[in-house]
């Protein structure tokens, strides 16, 4: 598990997201005061489902939809309110996230969630996850799986395993997203899309708010390996710089 | 059943091995995963079945993850490495990966408690039993002949729960029913208030020559967990005296049989690896079971107190 700084770096989520939508997620914070956590992930998940993923969410277990794997589950609102966006759920669920007959949680559930593909919550078992589900519908399936995972979770040594696994079998199915907030204990020397790049991953960097390009990327496949998306949530160093966003948690 | 060429292996490992090709042929929704072991040993299933044996290197956690993310696609894996780096390495995946995401897996373990006996503690896990058993849905077989084994497999394989297999280099000389139940092999003069031992998988030759001629009947199940409770309770009888020999963790199968008897008095003796001390020693298997008193000079030390 991790613990979020109250001096977490600000978050830039960009304006392609729908009020509608930062509504909902609004409705599951409780205030509107932002979490960070929660909407770090907000813009790359919108896009996800507005503009790449193949899914329906009248058929949420069609056996060729695309998989998005939340593996970062401890800030599962802004999925949450995604999802109810699209109509996988109603949105009253977001009213009592977590009250005993809540089917959401703090962190989701895959067997009580439609459009939630694992549980997650203890950090580093997305991404192992989402190698075993490419390999199995490699070649059975036209499905993508896409799994987004944080800066810090990448400190468990369980991705380590899947990074070098999925790169030596070529994994051409799978993606995986790193929301990158700078929240990481001990850093990354050399950045962390080369750690992949380095296994045999296909790596862009993008930031939140440069829409056209996290659109592109995520859209983005090799023929032969997987493909990383290293966002960068904090602002650009042009747009409306803080001196202060090197104090994360 | 494939028709082989040459007789099966009697060793429980060996015929896994020799297993997984007929298996993956008689069931496509098969995918092996390994982490390094045991891969040298299966030339014939990887060679005819390219893409279906995926061996993840030395890396346990993606091992298990890798079979939970399987499970997700519809594929039914078999996951085998030793008992150590399967349950104990990755026991969270083992619990998320597969537990919390409601999926199945057959979990073949090699190198039960005290197999590799020469490698040391690194390489021993007794308690592999009591840990999947304290995690929800899982059935255990502990089987204690290689057709057993290759039954269980291909029973299994066409499955959908969570099993974890435990291959002992411990054997016994027959085959016995592995429908789950527990079956009566000596009656001990059929008087239904003689004490019971029950043996756990390869631990019934050993029971059967350590109480030939004591007034015990005996009865054994590769199944420990969930236990046949009905099956415990019929044979028990109305005031059970006793003894429950497993070749793992003493007092695994504890508070299932507690569970079970809880409404009749009852003595209960648990046999099994002590869990207390650390035996720091090599040697052979031999000298471990003496050492923990589960070969047939203590099994009946340990029977005969019972009695007394």
């Amino acid at each position: 598990m991790t613990t979020t700084s109250p001096t977490a770096p600000p978050v830039e989520t960009s304006r392609s997201v729908p009020q509608r939508v930062r509504d909902l997620v609004a409705r599951v914070t409780g205030d509107e005061k932002h979490d960070p956590s929660a909407h770090s992930t907000l813009d790359v998940v919108w896009t996800l489902y507005d503009q790449v993923l193949r899914v329906d969410p009248a058929r949420p277990d069609a056996p060729d939809r695309d998989r998005f794997l939340l593996s970062k589950g401890h800030g599962p609102a802004s999925t949450y309110a995604v999802l109810a966006a699209q109509g996988f759920f109603p949105t009253t669920w977001l009213d009592d996230v977590a009250s005993f007959d809540s089917p959401l949680g703090h962190h989701p559930d895959r067997t009580l969630v439609p459009g939630i593909e694992i549980g997650s919550g203890s950090l580093g078992h997305g991404l192992p996850l989402a190698v075993g589900l490419a390999l199995g519908l490699r070649g059975r399936s036209p499905a993508r799986v896409v799994v987004l995972v944080g800066d810090a979770e990448l400190d468990e040594g369980s991705n380590a395993e899947a990074i070098q696994v999925a790169g030596r079998f070529g994994l051409a199915n799978l993606t995986c997203v790193v929301v990158d907030n700078h929240s990481d204990s001990l850093g990354w020397p050399g950045g962390i899309a080369s750690r992949f790049a380095l296994e045999g991953w296909s790596a862009a960097e993008v930031r939140t708010h440069d829409q056209p390009r996290l659109t592109a990327a995520l859209r983005h496949a090799e023929a032969d390996r997987p493909t990383v998306v290293v966002v960068d949530t904090t602002p650009a160093p042009t747009g409306n710089p803080d001196p202060t966003s090197k104090e994360a948690a | 059943m494939t028709t082989l060429a040459t007789a099966p292996a009697l060793d429980l490992r060996t015929r896994f091995y020799e297993e997984l090709d007929p298996l993956l042929d008689a069931h496509p929704d098969v995918d092996v995963v390994l982490a390094v072991i045991g891969s040298g040993y299966m030339a014939r299933a990887i060679e005819r079945h390219p893409g279906r044996v995926i061996d993840v290197g030395i890396r346990e956690q993606a091992l298990i993850g890798v079979a939970g993310g399987l499970a997700l696609a519809g594929r039914r894996p078999i996951v085998h490495t030793f008992a150590s780096f399967l349950v104990e390495r990755p026991y969270e995946q083992v619990k998320l990966d597969l537990g919390h995401q409601d999926v199945g897996a057959v979990l073949v373990s090699a190198g039960a408690s005290y197999d590799v006996s020469a490698g040391g503690r690194t390489h021993q896990s007794p308690a592999d039993v009591a840990l999947i058993s304290a995690l929800p849905g899982w059935t255990v077989h502990v089987p204690g002949h290689a057709d057993e084994v290759a039954e269980i497999l291909h029973r299994e394989a066409a499955g959908t729960g969570r099993v974890y297999v435990r291959l002992s280099g411990q054997r016994n000389s027959r085959p016995r029913p592995v429908d789950g139940r527990l079956h009566l092999v000596r009656d001990g003069g059929g008087a239904p208030g003689v004490p019971l031992v029950l043996a756990v998988g390869p631990m019934l030759d050993t029971v059967l020559e350590a109480t030939a001629d004591l007034p015990v009947r005996v009865a054994w199940t590769a199944t420990p967990h969930p236990l046949d409770a009905d099956g415990l309770r019929a044979l028990a009888g109305p005031a059970p005296v006793l003894a429950v020999v497993e070749p793992y963790l003493e007092g695994t199968s504890a508070a299932a049989v507690a569970a079970a008897l809880v409404d009749r008095p009852s003595r209960v003796l648990h046999v099994g690896v002590p869990g207390e001390t650390e035996l720091r020693r090599y040697g052979t298997p031999r000298d471990h079971a003496a050492a923990h008193g589960l070969d047939a000079a203590g099994v009946r030390r340990r029977v005969t107190s019972l009695l007394g």
